[in-house]
């Protein structure tokens, strides 16, 4: 070939990346540590964490400064900021970056909350498992409905719905497991009502989740007020643990890590490696994926596309019966209006976070549970900041870890579109 | 021989067609069965009523001699009939054995998929028919024809005597066809039968044995390809004689019109596809840029209608600057000068809104103008007068100016996007691809469009990588090969193997000959 033209070189640059937008939020947080800690926070302070069982001193606790750490911490995500912002990275260590820039934070949040006081680090590792339970399974509901493409934003309403139906069903049957099996029931029967409308009526799928979610509102409400706030029941209690009366129970930390909980905790741990086992490792769960990713290729091999989508949804809807159950007959033993205060959607959030699968997904309703229980502790230990910010702490986590992971997260191809047969 | 399958007297209504009326159809065993028709001739109507994605409202169906209901496709899958349809019904996430063992999955331990079995089973399959897949593989990794592989495999999976190959070649090169083929002749020789559909006629003399031609949900005929010619199977196919060079006359070259100079043009993975591309198009002119798909063709065609940032260069319509325009300056230049026309290259996701009825797309590029907007509403009316007119003129096959785009078949969308882009006075028409996938009787007629715009004066830019479509319309020819433009070529002037090896980046200069000799010396 004659080399006759130049050979012209171009350099391309892009302006914007995700990296850079991770750096600027990295420097942000660096900054309001690093002030904090040498503006509030004086050099003798000690932070301790202990690791130990409730009601006895932690037979283990380390304690460190609680400026200088943070300090510390400041320092490494400032430098993880200006790394991101600086060097043009690849994807790889943008993820290596954000991981350890996520570590930090918990940490800073750690050590801020136990400033001048303990914080019991079996006590945080039990309530983040504890307050995940209801996340991942609304996560492990949402899995199921969008692997075979059918979007359930109304598993808040699924869970609602359940918790109330159940709780009245235990209130005037005075037997809790009868509740939990209505709980179950509730939450598939508002399933199977998402599954015909979005299936055989077509109805938008976000519509159709909103009109649930509404409903369950008015339905739970109605429940309320005409048969729970006047009955002539005695109130049925909290499910027992399980492994109360075994030796798992007094294993020193493990037991209190592993063995201290009620029903639904164990539930959730169970079903998140079944509901992966199913999914992609079964012909049912090859199928429903395949329904979720290439309906019609499904279609031309004998699958029953709308059957394969009802049977998930139902089941999903099952699961979130369990998360309702959780709340109203696990850990408050009454029900409240709009007690499930939004976890439904956070389940959705733990879903894309987890990129579809099970146990990613279980990870982010750790991460999720754990912001949780860590709100909680700032409460109880009034810690200098208004717990109202607090509060949205789930919230900011949730659309930083959303965003952050976005780029990535691939839905099911189909996911949202209804069917119709040729 | 004997008979595999018989379709008699089968007939398939469709609210306001009448898409198979008393279709009767015979495959012998061991043929390979080539079903010829135009676009709507009701040929996959019919075959997916043999596969049971439809039932027919007459007619019965004959496997052996036996007569059988097909009302799902688990029915065609139980009796040997297996499918490759023409969008691939594979899921790109999944491996090759997860495809191709979909709905028919081995399992060990009573639930558990066993896809070791799965791949083990398929490589013997792959090896026994001579189609090399890897049942590990990611359908997404695979190029488009492994893909169609796969479906075929996936099929034999099923055990199929009866194959279905819907216009298997439209997706595939000259050379993956060509390897198709021999495919398909080693399927046959091992007792397979298939039915091959298509609407391209060189390829039914490549592989068929018989051909049934079917025209407006009718049989036409049944014939062999010793019997038949291109000329007599195109008019079967049209219904009148067709013509398939294109007839042109001289041209009459006016001043330039479209002129490109050093243009520079990043994809969206900011490398380089057009390196300083210069040429021009003169008014009553058509200029065809050949080259082999992805070699900048796409890239060049964005930035000329200004769908994609120029780095570099200038490009010039009449007196006009319109490097970096908008495409709405670029398709209306002015009020005293006439606007510049584009027919992209895929007209699903460019060139049409699919759920849009045909007289909304027809003023998708003149609808805030008079006489379609009277200030800031439309004027239905005028709509309306000016669809009929363009479907009359464009012979738009359509019940009506209302009905959904996305309901008419290819040909008559294109027809849409071509009668949208021809009704209006233009200087510059742009046409990216403008016949693919498209059946013999639109293809001519748009040629004839192409044609009758040049002898109007309009230049015309055409780019394809139909090579056969570049030398019969084109009165000069340039070719695009790795972003650059390496040879202009006048029509006549270079013939098609000479074009070809252009295309593949092969350029004979008398110095690199000599260069050659040196090296060889």
């Amino acid at each position: 070939m004659s080399a006759t033209t130049a050979t012209s070189t171009v350099k391309t640059t892009r302006f914007w990346t995700r990296a850079h937008g991770f750096g600027i939020f990295y420097l942000t947080v660096a900054l309001i540590t690093l002030v904090a800690a040498l503006t509030r926070v004086s050099p003798d302070t000690i932070s301790r964490l202990g690791l130990g069982v409730i009601g006895q001193p932690p037979p283990v606790r380390i304690s460190f400064p609680t400026q200088l750490s943070l300090v510390i911490i400041g320092v490494l995500l400032g430098l993880a900021g200006l790394y991101s912002l600086v060097r043009p990275i690849g994807e790889r260590e943008v993820n290596v970056l954000l991981g350890f820039s996520f570590g930090m934070i918990v940490l800073a949040a750690l050590v801020a909350a136990a400033a001048d006081k303990s914080i019991d680090m079996v006590g945080m590792i039990k309530d983040s498992l504890r307050l995940a339970t209801p996340i991942t399974l609304g996560m492990l509901a949402g899995v199921m409905c969008e692997r075979c493409a059918v979007v359930n934003i109304a598993i808040e309403g699924m869970m609602l719905a359940a918790a109330a139906v159940g709780y009245m069903a235990s209130l005037y049957t005075q037997n809790m497991w009868i509740g939990l099996l209505v709980a179950v029931l509730a939450g598939g029967v508002m399933a199977a009502l998402h599954a015909v409308l979005s299936i055989r009526f077509m109805v938008d799928q976000i519509i159709s989740g909103t009109v649930i979610n509404i409903l369950a509102v008015g339905v739970s409400g109605y429940i309320r007020t005409a048969f729970l706030l006047k009955n002539p029941f005695g109130a049925p209690g909290l499910f027992p643990y399980v492994f109360q009366k075994t030796p798992l129970w007094d294993i020193p930390i493990l037991g209190a890590i592993l063995f201290q909980y009620q029903p639904m905790v164990y539930a959730a741990m169970i079903l998140v490696p079944v509901v992966w086992f199913v999914l992609f490792r079964t012909p049912w769960g090859l199928r429903t994926r395949a329904v979720g990713e290439h309906p019609r290729a499904a279609d031309t091999l004998g699958i029953n596309v709308f059957k394969v989508r009802y049977v998930n949804v139902i089941l999903a809807g099952c699961i979130a019966g369990l998360g309702g159950a959780w709340f109203s007959l696990e850990t408050v033993g009454h029900f409240d209006d709009l007690m499930t205060n939004g976890r439904g959607f956070i389940a959705l959030a733990a879903m894309i976070f987890g990129n579809w699968n099970p146990i990613g997904g279980a990870l982010g309703a750790l991460l999720f549970g754990f912001a949780d229980a860590l709100n909680f502790k700032f409460q109880i230990l009034e810690v200098g900041v208004p717990y109202q910010f607090i509060g949205m702490l789930p919230f900011i986590l949730t659309m930083i870890a959303v965003a952050g992971i976005i780029g990535k997260t691939t839905p099911p191809a189909a996911d949202g579109e209804p069917y119709q047969k040729q | 021989m004997t008979l595999a399958l018989e379709m008699r007297s089968i007939t398939k209504r469709f609210p306001g067609v009448l898409a198979n009326d008393h279709v009767n159809f015979q495959l012998e065993r061991g043929e390979i069965h080539a079903l010829l028709g135009e676009n709507g001739a009701g040929k996959s109507t019919l075959m997916n009523i043999l596969y049971g994605l439809y039932s027919q409202d007459e007619g019965q169906i004959f496997l052996s001699g036996r007569e059988v209901v097909i009302s799902a496709p688990t029915d065609a899958i139980q009796l040997g009939i297996g499918m490759v349809h023409q969008h691939f019904m594979l899921v790109p996430v999944m491996t090759v054995a997860e495809n191709i063992t979909l709905g028919t999955e081995i399992v060990k331990n009573g639930f558990v998929l066993d896809l070791d079995t799965a791949a083990r089973r398929i490589r013997d399959l792959s090896r026994q028919y001579g189609l090399e897949i890897d049942p590990d593989a990611y359908v997404k990794d695979l190029p488009v024809g492994t893909q169609q592989r796969v479906e075929i495999v996936k099929a034999l999976y099923r055990e199929a005597d009866v194959l279905i190959l819907d216009e298997p070649t439209a997706v595939l090169t000259p050379q993956e066809a060509e390897e198709l083929f021999v495919i398909m002749h080693s399927l046959v020789e091992q007792g397979k039968s298939i039915i091959f559909i298509t609407h391209k006629l060189g390829e039914v003399f490549a592989v068929a044995d018989r051909i049934t031609v079917l025209r407006n949900g009718h049989v036409v005929g049944t014939t062999t390809p010793a019997k038949a010619t291109k000329e007599s199977l195109a008019e079967m196919m049209v219904g009148r004689e067709v013509i398939l060079t294109v007839d042109k006359g001289p041209a009459q070259f006016g001043p330039p019109v479209l002129q490109v100079e050093r243009l520079t043009v990043l994809d969206d993975r900011g490398a380089l596809v057009v390196d300083g591309v210069s040429f021009d198009v003169r008014a009553g002119e058509i200029l065809g840029i050949a080259g082999v798909q992805g070699n900048g063709q796409t890239e060049l065609v964005e930035a000329l209608t200004g769908l994609r940032r120029c780095l570099d260069g200038q490009i010039s319509i009449g007196d006009v600057d319109v490097t970096n325009a908008s495409p709405r300056k670029i398709t209306d230049l002015g009020v005293t000068v006439e606007g510049s026309a584009h027919i992209p290259e895929d007209r699903h996701e460019h060139g049409m809104v699919y759920s849009y009825p045909i007289a909304d797309n027809l003023i998708l590029n003149t609808y805030y103008k008079s006489p379609f907007a009277r200030g800031v509403v439309l004027d239905h009316q005028a709509i309306e007068d000016h669809a009929l007119r363009v479907v009359h003129e464009f012979d738009i096959r359509t019940p009506s100016v209302y009905t959904g785009a996305g309901s008419l078949s290819g040909g008559n969308q294109q027809k849409v996007v071509v009668g949208r882009e021809l009704s209006r006075p233009i200087q510059l028409l742009i046409a990216a691809q403008p016949t693919r996938g498209l059946d013999v009787g639109s293809i001519e007629f748009i040629h004839n469009r192409l044609v009758a715009a040049r002898d109007a004066g309009v230049a015309v830019l055409v780019v394809s990588a139909e090579l056969d479509e570049i030398m019969s319309l084109s009165d000069r020819i340039v070719v695009m090969y790795k972003g650059q433009i390496i040879a202009t070529l006048e029509a006549g002037q270079a013939s098609r193997e000479e074009i070809g090896l252009l295309m593949a980046g092969i350029v004979e200069e008398e110095e690199e000959e000599e260069e050659e000799e040196h090296a060889i010396a």
